[in-house]
């Protein structure tokens, strides 16, 4: 699936295998995810989507076969050079993950403290321009999460994913939990994020609107495999069972022309 | 695109031959770091307008943006026409991105309180916490009068759980911890009583203090650590989790479910506990006496059996249940008052403890006032 020719390929997966509670979830799993594309990740509850995901970000290690992040192989990399690999992506967790001790302005904050030399005044003044970029309101800024409604915590987790400008931003069901009407604004969110920085954009997501809405390429999980890559367009027309189940239920009636 | 080049000079700000602030170097998180205001720089300058060269730098992120409108915003407030030029078109994209986004000014966080506010709303927040453990209180209190009349309706199996738990799996600590109590209290007792060559005479300090005093008391503080802070935990957790509000929609209350099992398992378990103390104290200073005075088990024994009388006894073993009582109701009070998320369940386990604690010694500094008033 390396057909973008020229583009880097920032994850690469070869023969991932994954056990959990004695059942095997994924069996020898290839996967390229391309510079500068929305990726997703779909397929039934307990599939392992997330898991897939949690290899990608370490933290899971595969039981065996290969991954490599931006170029690096997650094997047999140092100490000093993960931490290096954390700064270079972001990860929106499937409930926000926001630090409930910590206002939504330190939460921004946390990862530019954490991994940089920058004063106060512009870590703030960095963490407001995310802060508005994903959409919340100013004063939002000095609210804790527990102040907060979902999708507020989810663009309150997005500009946190996004303090340190990564290459790749990690989204776990971004729009669960979500009304439609802030699901697709969460949506159009991302797609300008990505426009703006050139992100690669992983997601798993079960949400059909995300998948026509954003999503460049599209890959489903099931039977321990991938089932099908490629385009929502030429995924729905296949044929295979469980695919066709998934883009074809009563909720897939909307056929979106995009 | 913005991208870290992991190589090339720091951000740096440089006055170049046409007196303008020539920017070059990595404008990124990990760069700018360092970078003044160069307020310095502009004594030289003539006239009142400073134009930034940004054709040098190489990297630009949302750091390095952040960075350069503070630049040009400290310029402007010291009074000079600000121009930027140069920028590549890449990163002017970003610049316009955050100028789109003006920093509104809103209200930072409330000022802390004065004195007097903090102590006002230190009184009001104690009035509220008081009226709603009073309501706890008697809420819990109604269900058990309710549940003597219908023990069938009781949740044994929780009970017999929570039995197991707090009982069962404590014996071994405070078996050892009043053993310790036993010696130390004998151990100090020999050493004061030999001065009026009354050595044997320890055996009643053992048996009394222990037996109607520190036994209980140990026993309380020890279970209101140990299992006051796993109530305040579990009930607190479910209190996020929304366990709680799961529970009381599908009609189960969780009184029923979770506080009364717990109560009742602790009035069972603490006044055993409490007993068993006795008897380990009792032995942790027996064995003492015998180490450091030669006297004999048997005649220990005897001489408790003399000097304590069976009443103070049970003047011990009463008080266990109101201990009991204590740390059921205030580990669950606490739990159903947490509110957010987990460091409110941090936050009131500590307290649980802390409170259950200092009730228990309170109510035992009651008991005794009452005693002997009583002249029991």
């Amino acid at each position: 699936m390396s057909g973008q020719a020229g583009k880097h390929i920032v994850v690469k997966m070869r023969g991932v295998t994954t056990h959990m509670g004695g059942r095997r979830i994924h069996d020898k799993i290839d996967l390229d995810i391309v510079e500068g594309e929305i990726f997703a990740l779909v397929g039934g509850s307990g599939t392992g989507k997330t898991t897939l995901m949690h290899e990608m970000i370490m933290l899971r290690k595969p039981d065996a076969g290969a991954i490599q992040l931006l170029g690096k192989d997650l094997a047999r990399i140092t100490r000093a050079e993960r931490q290096v690999l954390r700064k270079q992506f972001g990860v929106l967790f499937q409930h926000g993950a926001l630090f409930s001790s910590l206002t939504v302005l330190e939460n921004v904050g946390f990862p530019l403290r954490e991994h940089t030399l920058l004063d106060n005044e512009l870590i703030d003044s960095v963490a407001r321009v995310k802060i508005m970029q994903a959409g919340l309101p100013a004063d939002a800024a000095f609210r804790y999460p527990r102040e907060l409604s979902g999708g507020m915590i989810k663009r309150a987790a997005l500009a946190r994913a996004m303090a340190l400008d990564p290459k790749i931003l990690f989204l776990d069901e971004p729009t669960s939990g979500l009304d439609p009407h802030s699901a697709s604004a969460f949506d159009d969110l991302v797609l300008r994020m990505k426009q703006w920085f050139g992100l690669t954009v992983v997601m798993v997501t079960h949400d059909l609107d995300t998948l026509w809405q954003a999503a460049d390429r599209v890959a489903v999980l099931g039977e321990s495999r991938l089932l099908g890559m490629g385009d929502m367009d030429s995924l729905s027309r296949e044929s295979h069972p469980l695919i066709s189940q998934f883009f074809e239920g009563p909720r897939a009636r909307h056929r979106h022309t995009s | 695109m913005v991208r870290h080049e992991s190589n090339g000079t720091p951000a740096l700000i440089q006055l170049d031959s046409q007196n303008r602030l020539f920017c070059r170097g990595r404008w990124t998180a990990d760069a700018v770091a360092g970078l003044a205001s160069p307020q310095s720089l502009l004594r030289l300058f003539p006239d009142n307008s400073v134009t930034l060269d940004a054709s040098g730098i190489d990297a630009l992120d949302t750091a390095g943006a952040c960075q350069l409108k503070r630049i040009e915003s400290d310029l402007l407030t010291a009074g000079y026409e600000v121009g930027i030029t140069g920028l590549q078109d890449r990163y002017r994209i970003l610049l316009d991105e955050i100028e789109s986004h003006p920093l509104e000014n809103v209200a930072g966080p409330l000022p802390t309180p004065g004195m007097l506010e903090a102590a006002g709303r230190w009184f009001v927040a104690g009035r509220d916490e008081m009226e709603r453990f009073v309501a706890f209180f008697a809420e819990v209190m109604l269900r058990l009068f309710w549940f003597a009349g219908h023990p069938w309706r009781i949740r044994w199996s929780e009970a017999w759980g929570n039995v197991y738990a707090a009982g069962c799996n404590a014996i071994v600590i405070v078996g050892l911890l009043s053993f310790l109590m036993g010696v130390v209290i004998a151990y100090q007792g020999v050493a004061q009583l030999r001065i009026y060559g009354a050595s044997i005479y320890v055996a009643d300090l053992v048996g009394l203090s222990l037996l109607r005093e520190l036994a209980p008391l140990l026993t309380a503080i020890i279970i209101a650590g140990r299992t006051g802070s796993a109530y305040a935990a579990q009930i607190g957790t479910m209190q996020v989790t929304e366990e709680i509000s799961a529970l009381r929609t599908i009609g189960v209350s969780p009184l029923d479910l979770l506080v009364v099992p717990k109560m009742l398992a602790l009035l069972l378990v603490l006044p055993l506990l409490a007993v068993f103390a006795d008897i380990l104290g009792v032995l942790g200073g027996m064995v003492m006496a015998r180490i450091q005075l030669n006297i004999g088990f048997a005649a220990f024994l005897d001489r408790i059996a003399e000097s304590v009388s069976l009443r103070s006894f049970l003047i011990g073993v009463c008080k266990a249940p109101v201990f009991a009582g204590i740390i059921a109701i205030v580990g669950c009070y606490q739990g159903f008052q947490v509110s957010g998320g987990a460091e409110s369940v941090g936050q009131r386990t500590t307290v649980a403890v802390v409170h259950a604690i200092f009730l228990v010694i309170v109510a035992d500094a009651l008991f005794s006032v009452v005693f002997s008033a009583l002249g029991i």
